[in-house]
């Protein structure tokens, strides 16, 4: 890889001229202001490998991005980055333009408004499907609360209202181990929206699904984006430009290629590292 | 208010089926023994009251192990010094009530302070005289010992194995303190020659029988706590922390704190188990902290079942009827069986008997049912979705 192809359009702010630093911090602030997710300069590494280099990556209030790139990209690292399981070595990361993610931790960022679906699906699989979402509904998570709280009718119809958007709701009683790998990816989404998030981290959701199932899973992902901004991470390109969105290319930890599906795939250096050459 | 909250879709037939039957031995055991001659068929001699009530003490020390084992995965290899510690406590209660009847006859200090020539009582001696002081300290002290040990382990993420390996280690550091008279704990010999106990004699036989009926009542109180924790939104969380811990943090869960609740009202029940135990056997002495006496803990509670609620108590009192019965006559094959019994039930019965039992009943009864829908039977039944086990 060249290294032009791994610096970003950013300047640097160290080598701007004294003069120009106010503002210069002035328009980084409010372009940070208006995002939900802000991740600037962002590297980390694990034993002296470099997951994420200089990653700088925007996401808009109410916008919905696709991820692409291959296999050691860092797309799972800078989701990690993002949920609070990974600190980065460097580099900001704000979310909703003014809370510094890299102060919190896992359940802090979860409770702020951050949910993820993970790329192996992780349900409790010692539970029903109901209890699933049950336990993933927004609310208190004090652990008081939790033994003195009785399930509302409130409740059970958000419970009811998910396992219709996901279609699960002949499973309702079901024990989450014995659901399908696509049914599992499906649950998983619902415990997502049952925590009722204001940004949804979607990792490999149409991995073992059929071509049903996939065409499915992105008519689902566009009706949650209308009220939700959401990151997908893809490698079927099928089903991102399904999804019609903005698709951000990564690679060895940083953005190789930003826009449209047709421009990024149509990108020569897109296509040497990652469609195939 | 509480209790009934708790209560709510909490109780199953099965756990008011073990509450009536250990409130009626609780009952009939100590009125068999008390209330029938001596050579009436049916009378219960004292030995098999105070053999007993010691089974009922250990099956809420195995109802409390499985608080944290089967329902978070806590694999505790150190539940024996809480429940030491809680007998501690009422020892320190019991030897200040002898007084001044002691071979010394000191009215303030016990006979082991005397004889180590000390002049005045240790400041962690006071108050036991009062019996409502060492009641809570029964609960304190194992209670407080599990949250400052839980607050740092679970907090820095320690789990599995090693977990396990440091609660071995804290209740040997604490028998090899305990073992130590300048501890003030009556070191290697611990505390014992107890007289009275509320002013009672603890020799007596109406003394025995509320004790054992003590002892009933707070399993089948620790019976109603663990099974109405289970029912509640904690007891699936409690669930979830054991399957997919990482999980809980994604969806704003502080799994350490899950745990430490757990583990501190699981230690706080291992204290009162013991301190109805000591009453009934007459002493205390650091090796109740064995390391061993933890691991034999684990094993009761595996035979039995663990995640269920009714198993870890059928375990303790089936295991410990099996090492009174064989150390009757070949104490030194002990541990050997003991060992084989676990490697057996690990080996044959992961899900341990009551475990393995509810599989079998549940299997049985989805046959059954989809038996009838294959008679056309199924319109009657619709919607209906077995509950799950326990």
């Amino acid at each position: 890889m060249t290294e032009a192809a791994m610096i970003e359009e950013r300047p640097v702010l160290e080598q701007a001229p004294p003069h120009a630093v106010l503002t210069e911090d002035e328009a980084q602030e409010k372009r940070r202001r208006e995002t939900i997710l802000y991740l600037d300069g962002v590297s980390v590494s694990f034993d002296g490998f470099k997951a994420i280099n200089n990653l700088s990556f925007l996401l808009g209030k109410g916008e919905m991005r696709a991820i692409i790139g291959p296999n050691g990209a860092g797309k799972t690292t800078m989701m990690d980055i993002i949920t609070g399981k990974t600190r980065p070595d460097e580099g900001e990361v704000f979310f909703d333009g003014a809370v510094d993610l890299t102060k919190h931790d896992e359940p802090a960022i979860a409770t702020m408004g951050i949910g993820r679906k993970f790329q192996k699906p992780t349900v409790f699989e010692g539970h029903t499907v109901e209890d699933n979402l049950a336990l993933a509904l927004s609310g208190s998570r004090s652990i008081f609360a939790s033994i003195f709280h009785h399930r509302d009718a409130e409740e059970e119809n958000r419970i009811t209202e998910i396992l219709e958007t996901t279609r699960l709701s002949h499973l309702r009683h079901s024990s989450a181990a014995n659901l399908s790998h696509g049914q599992k990816q499906w649950l998983e989404i619902g415990m997502l929206l049952a925590q009722d998030p204001k940004v949804l981290l979607v990792d490999e959701p149409v991995a073992g699904m059929t071509d049903a199932e996939t065409a499915e899973t992105a008519r689902l992902l566009r009706d949650i984006a209308k009220d939700h901004s959401v990151v997908v991470v893809e490698h079927d390109m099928g089903f991102v430009r399904d999804l019609g969105v903005k698709v951000t290319c990564l690679h060895e930890g940083s953005v190789l290629s930003e826009g449209s599906i047709d421009h990024v795939s149509s990108d020569p250096k897109v296509v040497e590292v990652y469609l195939g050459r | 208010m509480i209790v009934g909250h708790l209560l709510r879709g909490g109780l199953n037939r099965w756990i008011v089926l073990s509450l009536a039957i250990i409130l009626t031995i609780g009952v009939a055991i100590p009125a068999l023994n008390l209330l029938l001659p001596w050579n009436h068929p049916l009378h219960v001699p004292t030995y098999i009251v105070a053999l007993f009530g010691k089974y009922l003490c250990y099956a809420l020390l195995a109802l409390s192990l499985d608080l944290v084992w089967g329902y978070v995965g806590i694999l505790s290899l150190g539940h024996g010094a809480f429940f030491a510690l809680g007998g501690y406590a009422m020892g320190m209660y019991l030897m200040r009530q002898i007084g001044s009847r002691g071979v010394y006859g000191d009215p303030i200090l016990p006979d082991f302070m005397v004889f180590l020539n000390w002049k005045e009582l240790p400041w962690f001696w006071y108050g036991f005289d009062q019996f409502w002081f060492a009641a809570l300290m029964v609960m304190i002290v194992p209670g407080l010992l599990a949250f400052v040990f839980g607050w740092f382990a679970f907090r820095s993420r320690v789990t599995g194995v090693y977990l396990s390996i440091i609660t071995q280690a804290m209740t040997y550091a604490l028998m090899l303190a305990f073992f130590r008279n300048n501890m003030g704990f009556g070191g290697n010999n611990g505390l014992t020659d107890f007289k009275d106990i509320l002013g009672f004699s603890v020799q007596a036989g109406e003394t025995r029988g509320a004790l054992f009926f003590a002892s009933a009542i707070a399993l089948a109180l620790g019976v109603l706590f663990v099974s109405a924790l289970g029912a509640s939104r904690y007891g699936k969380l409690m669930i979830a922390v054991r399957d997919a811990e990482a999980r809980t943090r994604f969806i704003g869960y502080r799994p350490e704190y899950v745990k430490l609740f757990a583990f501190v009202a699981s230690a706080v029940m291992a204290g009162i188990a013991g301190a109805l135990y000591v009453p009934q056997v007459g002493i205390i002495n650091p090796g109740e902290f064995a390391p061993a006496n933890s691991i034999e803990v684990v094993v009761w509670t595996a035979v039995g079942g663990r995640g269920t609620i009714i198993g870890p108590i059928i375990g303790a009192i089936l295991v410990n009827a099996g090492k009174s019965w064989l150390t009757g006559f070949a104490p030194e094959f002990w541990l050997f069986a003991l060992g084989g019994l676990f490697v057996a039930v690990t080996l044959f019965l992961p899900k341990g008997i009551v475990g393995t039992a509810i599989d079998g009943w549940d299997g049985l009864r989805r046959m059954r049912e989809s038996r009838r829908r294959e008679r056309g039977e199924d319109e009657t039944m619709t919607g209906h979705q077995p509950e799950a086990a326990e």
